[in-house]
């Protein structure tokens, strides 16, 4: 069940250029939270007045925290940038259906691609079986170490500067991984070529979607993606990205 | 105890407030904050005769306090409205609006037409849509074109009519007279002002369909000097709506001649804002003694 609170500010840092690590303290909101769904961060600027959705990196449920790691894209993610410890912040969440952890497949490979990285560490972290997860960064790296903990991590980046010099795919058959599931959150061309490759491989494979969102609850059909059968709600070919995603199976959507 | 009941057409609503369509899907999403059954009346999202897909993506940008949105009337179509959306709007103590929208005259009428039957209080017909090319706004900018489609669809409608107006005219009085003259029994308006946003940094516009309808605070005084205007130019009752946030808001409408008010794009920064302007309104009454909200409505003097 989501419910809107206003969240305590337990801790933030800037991890990477532009990139920032924020834990909160929530009342219901930790409990709930699955990887992969997000929360809905408001503005106290009323100028500003669409929630940034932003994915959820790390849950403590016993104690009610919640870590996000988001890239400053604006002047709300700006704000949110600039909250101390001590400070309120207003979210609404979980949101959105969070990647399937009952799939009993046990090779499984996670792959994400810049601020579509933050999802994965809460995903190994509760992911059973042998866990390796590919990180593709355009040059500094940020997360590294917690990713570490759960799971053997392989770098990719843009620059060389760390790991296999291109892409998370590149880096993956680099390291001549093999998996019998897929999961993936990034930018829509990272997830595109992953989604052909699990296809072509006929692995399972889960995509976490990303559009520009108004309400974040499924009632504006701001952020719908295109799907290949007929959508419960609408009954086209729109499934709504905050809603029946973000997360959908690859063979689900069109990209 | 206070009287909040407004009448539109007959029609009695336990409050002014309603909700934009398209802010509020048919009702369902919100639900899960809290009981649809303390709004006047909930109000669907457009619903055509066949199920439109809408627009490409990107479909909505933020403005200053306000947004843009071209999500181009994406909907079901009516027969999932009345088998899913009009039962469950049922199990609330609220009244039902269907707003509808078509491409040509005859696809207003079918839906109107069929909605005949269905335990539907009032239709609200979108002629208005800035955002998609056939139909809707084709209505909505030509008087002759507005005085024909309501006169079509008042022929097949059981339910009384809100014509919907659009902003995007020179005159809206002239628009407010020819849904008048043909026949309707309620205007509502604002719908969005056409506008656009361009993203300097990818030098692309930041929505797909280029222009979009701009909604929120931005566009309320506007949206208030439209509905004093109107209501001094026809002796409908006016639906006002256009940046509605909170109760004060929702007061200028009313004392500028709206008997009732939407809330729209304020749904979207804060879920429970319908409900809390119902409830400020109440608030409103009592710091002022008013005991009948009726007293207020277009009460604005000087």
């Amino acid at each position: 069940m989501k419910s809107r609170e206003f969240a305590t500010v337990i801790e933030q840092s800037e991890i990477a250029d532009k990139i920032y690590s924020l834990w909160i303290q929530t009342n219901k909101i930790a409990e709930e939270a699955r990887p992969g769904q997000f929360l809905s961060l408001y503005s106290q600027d009323q100028s500003r007045m669409l929630p940034r959705p932003i994915s959820i990196c790390e849950i403590d449920r016993e104690k009610g925290h919640i870590r996000m790691v988001y890239r400053i894209a604006g002047e709300g993610t700006e704000e949110f940038s600039h909250k101390k410890p001590g400070e309120q912040l207003e979210v609404l969440g979980p949101l959105g259906n969070g990647f399937p952890l009952d799939t009993g497949k046990k090779r499984i490979c996670l792959i994400g691609g810049g601020i579509g990285i933050p999802p994965m560490v809460q995903l190994a972290r509760e992911s059973e079986g042998e866990v390796q997860i590919v990180a593709g960064y355009r040059d500094a790296l940020f997360l590294t170490e917690e990713l570490q903990q759960y799971g053997s991590l392989y770098v990719a980046t843009e620059d060389g500067s760390a790991g296999t010099k291109g892409t998370v795919l590149d880096a993956l058959k680099a390291h001549g991984l093999t998996a019998d599931l897929i999961c993936a959150c990034g930018p829509k061309p990272m997830l595109r070529a992953v989604k052909a490759y699990a296809e072509e491989q006929g692995i399972l494979c889960y995509l976490s979607m990303e559009e520009r969102m108004a309400c974040g609850i499924g009632a504006c059909l701001a952020c719908v993606c295109q799907s290949r059968e007929v959508d419960a709600h609408t009954h086209v070919h729109n499934k709504r990205v905050c809603k029946d995603g973000p997360v959908f199976l690859s063979t689900e959507v069109e990209l | 105890m206070r009287d909040t009941s407004v009448t539109l057409a007959g029609v009695e609503l336990k409050n002014p407030v309603m909700t934009a369509s398209g802010t509020f899907g048919s009702g369902a999403e919100y639900s899960e904050f809290y009981d649809l059954g303390k709004l006047g009346a909930v109000v669907t999202k457009g619903v055509a005769n066949v199920p439109w897909p809408g627009n490409p993506t990107p479909r909505i940008a933020e403005t200053a306090s306000g947004m843009l949105n071209a999500i181009g009337l994406q909907n079901p179509g009516l027969d999932v409205i009345l088998t899913r959306d009009i039962p469950y709007l049922k199990k609330y103590d609220t009244k039902i609006v269907v707003n509808v929208c078509g491409k040509t005259v005859e696809d207003y009428c079918e839906v109107v037409e069929r909605l005949r039957t269905e335990p539907v209080d009032l239709l609200e017909i979108n002629v208005s849509c800035p955002n998609v090319k056939e139909g809707g706004i084709a209505f909505g900018q030509d008087p002759r074109a507005l005085e024909a489609i309501t006169k079509e669809v008042k022929r097949y409608a059981k339910q009384p009519v809100i014509m919907k107006l659009s902003p995007n005219v020179t005159d809206i009085t002239e628009m407010a007279r020819a849904a008048e003259a043909g026949g309707a029994d309620i205007l509502s308006l604002i719908n969005t002002l056409t506008g656009m946003k361009i993203d300097i940094h990818r030098r692309t516009f930041a929505l797909a369909n280029k222009t979009g309808g701009m909604s929120g605070p931005a566009i309320k005084p506007v949206a208030v000097r439209m509905v004093y205007q109107t209501a001094q130019a026809v002796k409908l009752p006016i639906i006002g709506m256009g940046g509605i946030c909170d109760a004060s808001d929702a007061m200028e409408f009313i004392l500028a001649g709206a008997t009732a008010v939407s809330v729209g794009t304020a749904n979207f920064a804060n879920p429970y804002a319908a409900l809390q302007v119902a409830e400020g309104i109440e608030a409103y009454m009592e710091q002022y003694q008013v005991e009948n909200i009726k007293t207020l409505i277009g009460a604005v003097s000087g």
